[in-house]
């Protein structure tokens, strides 16, 4: 049997010790479609971060395709928030397009036509070959999710990681991009996603974890999409063991500063 | 990113000024290049140009390869937003030369060199512990890391000038530059950075370019990017290092800064920047030791850092499309336009309220309609007739009315009127048919509207409106025919049943 895309075990991260993530266990299918789905500051992107390895973990690990996750992270296609970079920088869509292709050219290599043929391709796909030569800086909010979205196809991995691909996006983007996860998912590819429209998440996925510092469930969404488990992650009753959580976590250390002083 | 960029040159550029004159003061060129009063203007310029001169043929190589270096990683520092960072390095390093030359006890390039370097690690060092372990901001934490070590060069290089060996020191060109004292071994040294820029850029531009723009896509796909940053970083500090001699601590982060700073406002792409940036930096040099060979005692490192600063300025002024004076122009024009589109209107409202009975109106109608004074009244009417919109007669009996006139429009004049309030009248009721603004509502909007209507959207707006008479106020809209053939008070003019006359 192959080994599982993505496997968690007990992993737990904190912030300025301060628990984001509580001994979360996770097995995601190969070919899966999954969304990641809870209140906000319920560690959402800090799971996809960790996978990604840039938050190291306080405990427990991550195994990509059942091997180490540093080399396991050039297998996955990540897309970032929108935010996370800076649009003014002198690019323009190709060359972002572009940077997809560069997981597979090495150092002193250069990108080739065929690279170039992928991107253009790629670029066709989310609907954006007319804004090809255009500098990022002048595109719409949802124009700058495609190519966010093109370069991960360029890059042809086997996993997709994307943290909120439909935040702040026009009808139309939000179609495009649905329909290119669908196209990802009949080509086997594992795709997770971090969401938050619960109303969407029914019709998008077809796995859905439901996350609140700790995993409150995960499987197939007609098991998982239920009034009771829903409630459970957005409801109240998980603020009391957070609250002890963060406080657990602070007590040694207050004591430790003081000893430091 | 742009106006942070420009904040730090505002402060660059009064520094660069404030340099130069207390240069010039207290007169720390005390080598220049040989000048001959007696040499005319044009002599200097061939004589510069045919560069016989083995001092200036130095000067100049190295002026231009510093340009370069720091034109090409400039780039990288401006679009990481490292400036402040550039200028902290360049700072820092002072200490390190002070003690390079107790240390060799002359003025050992290589001395130089490796307490530089070594200044410059631990004023990065002191940074990195600064933002790792204190709740201080990044801005904060460059600027005491910047002053700090500053400080304590000046205390050093103010001990040395007291020191038996220290009198013919020259140390103070590191402060201000001095191009004159450069020597072939400089060269070299400006040569091999640019050489080890030049092979770090080529070998390394995709990861480069992506990690910049990217860092943690980056990072996922194995990129090193703290790697790529300490070899920027290393090359920062060589290419500092090496233009103090020309440039000087205070000055040396502007050309960093400048000629990237200009390349960012023309072009879209890396390699686009990166040249562009480096043809700067290279005539930045070059024009500056020109300008120093030609003025007396001026210095060279201020020189070159001004003739960047008015390229920036040149470029930040005449770029296409969003350039401060081309900007102006088109503005300028544009409220000369609407002044006229204005009047043109007064003036038609004057005609309307007569019915269409006369062709003319005197000034006084137009003083009192707009509500101006005589001189105000006479220099629109003048913009007018520059603009062959109207003409102007004196009244026969200007004795009774002193300085009072006709003013008739001319065909052109009639017809762009009966546009302006055609495009008026169109937009009011468009509001209020469509938008369903209340009547009252819609006249300021429509003041504003009606001199950016193009032709395209008048059209839409009649068959939206299905070509409609009369406006909200229940005011006659000037139809395409009455412009055409100045019309609009036969029709009206029939209906009253009065004398018809052409306004023109």
């Amino acid at each position: 049997m192959r080994a599982k895309p993505i496997e968690i075990h007990d992993l737990t991260v904190s912030y300025q010790k301060k628990p984001v993530l509580y001994g979360v266990d996770l097995e995601v299918e190969e070919g899966s479609l999954v969304g990641i789905i809870g209140p906000n500051g319920a560690g959402k992107s800090t799971l996809i971060k960790t996978i990604m390895n840039m938050i190291t973990p306080n405990g427990g690990y991550v195994k990509i395709f059942g091997g180490n996750q540093k080399n396991g992270i050039k297998r996955i296609g990540y897309v970032p928030q929108r935010e996370s970079v800076d649009w003014d920088f002198p690019v323009t869509v190709m060359d972002v397009v572009l940077m997809g292709r560069y997981a597979h050219t090495r150092w002193f290599r250069r990108i080739g036509k065929s690279d170039r043929r992928v991107a253009q391709a790629c670029l066709e796909q989310v609907d954006m070959t007319a804004f090809a030569d255009r500098q990022i800086g002048n595109l719409s909010g949802g124009q700058q999710q495609r190519v966010f979205l093109a370069r991960a196809l360029a890059q042809d991995s086997s996993i997709y990681l994307m943290d909120e691909p439909f935040a702040g996006v026009d009808a139309v983007t939000e179609k495009t991009i649905i329909s290119i996860l669908k196209n990802m998912k009949k080509e086997g590819k594992t795709v997770v996603i971090v969401h938050h429209d619960l109303a969407t998440a029914k019709e998008y996925f077809d796995h859905l974890l439901l996350l609140n510092m700790r995993k409150v469930a995960y499987g197939p969404i007609n098991e998982v999409f239920t009034h009771e488990l829903l409630q459970k992650t957005y409801g109240g009753k998980l603020t009391v063991f957070s609250e002890i959580a963060s406080r657990a976590a602070k007590q040694p250390e207050i004591e430790n500063e003081n000893a430091e002083k | 990113m742009f106006w942070k960029t420009e904040k730090t040159l505002g402060f660059r550029c009064s520094l660069g000024i404030i340099t130069a004159s207390l240069a010039f003061s207290t007169n720390l060129e005390a080598k220049q290049i040989d000048w001959n009063e007696a040499e005319s203007f044009f002599e200097r310029t061939s004589r510069f140009w045919q560069m016989q001169d083995q001092s200036v043929q130095i000067v100049v190589l190295g002026s231009i390869l510093i340009g370069i270096s720091c034109g090409l990683i400039g780039s990288y520092v401006v679009t990481r937003r490292l400036s402040l960072f550039g200028d902290t390095l360049s700072h820092a390093v002072l200490p390190g030369i002070a003690i390079g030359f107790i240390w060799s006890q002359s003025k050992d390039n290589l001395a130089l060199l490796i307490g530089a370097t070594l200044a410059g690690f631990l004023g990065v060092t002191c940074l990195t512990l600064l933002q790792k372990y204190t709740p201080i901001r990044q801005d904060s934490a460059l600027g005491i890391v910047l002053s700090g070590f500053y400080a304590i060069g000046i205390c050093l290089l103010t001990r040395i000038q007291k020191m038996e060996f220290g009198n013919q020191s020259g140390l103070d060109s590191f402060l201000f530059g001095q191009a004159s004292a450069l020597s072939i071994n400089d060269i070299w040294g400006i040569g091999i950075t640019l050489a080890g820029i030049g092979l770090f850029v080529l070998a390394t531009h995709k990861e480069l370019l992506i990690s910049g723009f990217d860092p943690s896509f980056a990072r996922s796909i194995g990129i090193h990017t703290m790697l790529l940053q300490y070899g920027l970083w290393i090359l920062l500090a060589f290419c500092i290092i090496t233009s103090l001699q020309v440039i000087g601590v205070i000055l040396a982060s502007a050309l960093l800064i400048i000629p990237a700073a200009t390349a960012s406002l023309l072009v879209k792409r890396m390699n686009a920047y990166l040249f562009l940036a480096s043809l700067l930096g290279g005539i930045a040099g070059l024009g500056g030791t020109f300008l120093s060979f030609l003025g007396q005692g001026l210095p060279t490192g201020p020189l070159i850092v001004l003739v960047s600063t008015f390229l920036f300025l040149l470029v930040l002024g005449f770029r296409p499309k969003t350039g401060i004076f081309t900007h102006w122009n088109f503005s300028r024009t544009h409220s000369i336009r609407i002044k006229a589109e204005n009047t043109l209107k007064a003036v038609y409202h004057i005609l309307e309220s007569q019915n269409f009975e006369k062709t003319s109106i005197t000034s006084q109608d137009l003083m009192q309609r707009v509500g101006i004074g005589r001189g105000d009244c006479d220099r629109e009417i003048q913009l007018l007739i520059r603009m062959n919109l109207a003409t102007q007669r004196s009244t026969r009996d200007s004795s009774k009315l002193p300085g009072q006139s006709w003013i008739t429009l001319t065909p052109e004049g009639w017809e762009y009127a009966c546009k302006i309030v055609r495009n008026h009248r169109l937009w009011e009721l468009y509001l209020t048919n469509e938008a369903e603004y209340a009547p009252d509502h819609v006249h300021e909007d429509a003041e504003k509207i009606e001199h950016v209507l193009g032709d395209q959207t008048i059209r839409q707006l009649e068959r939206i409106l299905s070509n409609p008479r009369e406006d909200p106020h229940g005011k006659l809209i000037p139809s395409l025919d009455d412009m055409e053939h100045g019309g609009i008070e036969n029709k009206h003019a029939a209906e009253v049943g009065s004398r018809s006359g052409n306004p023109t």
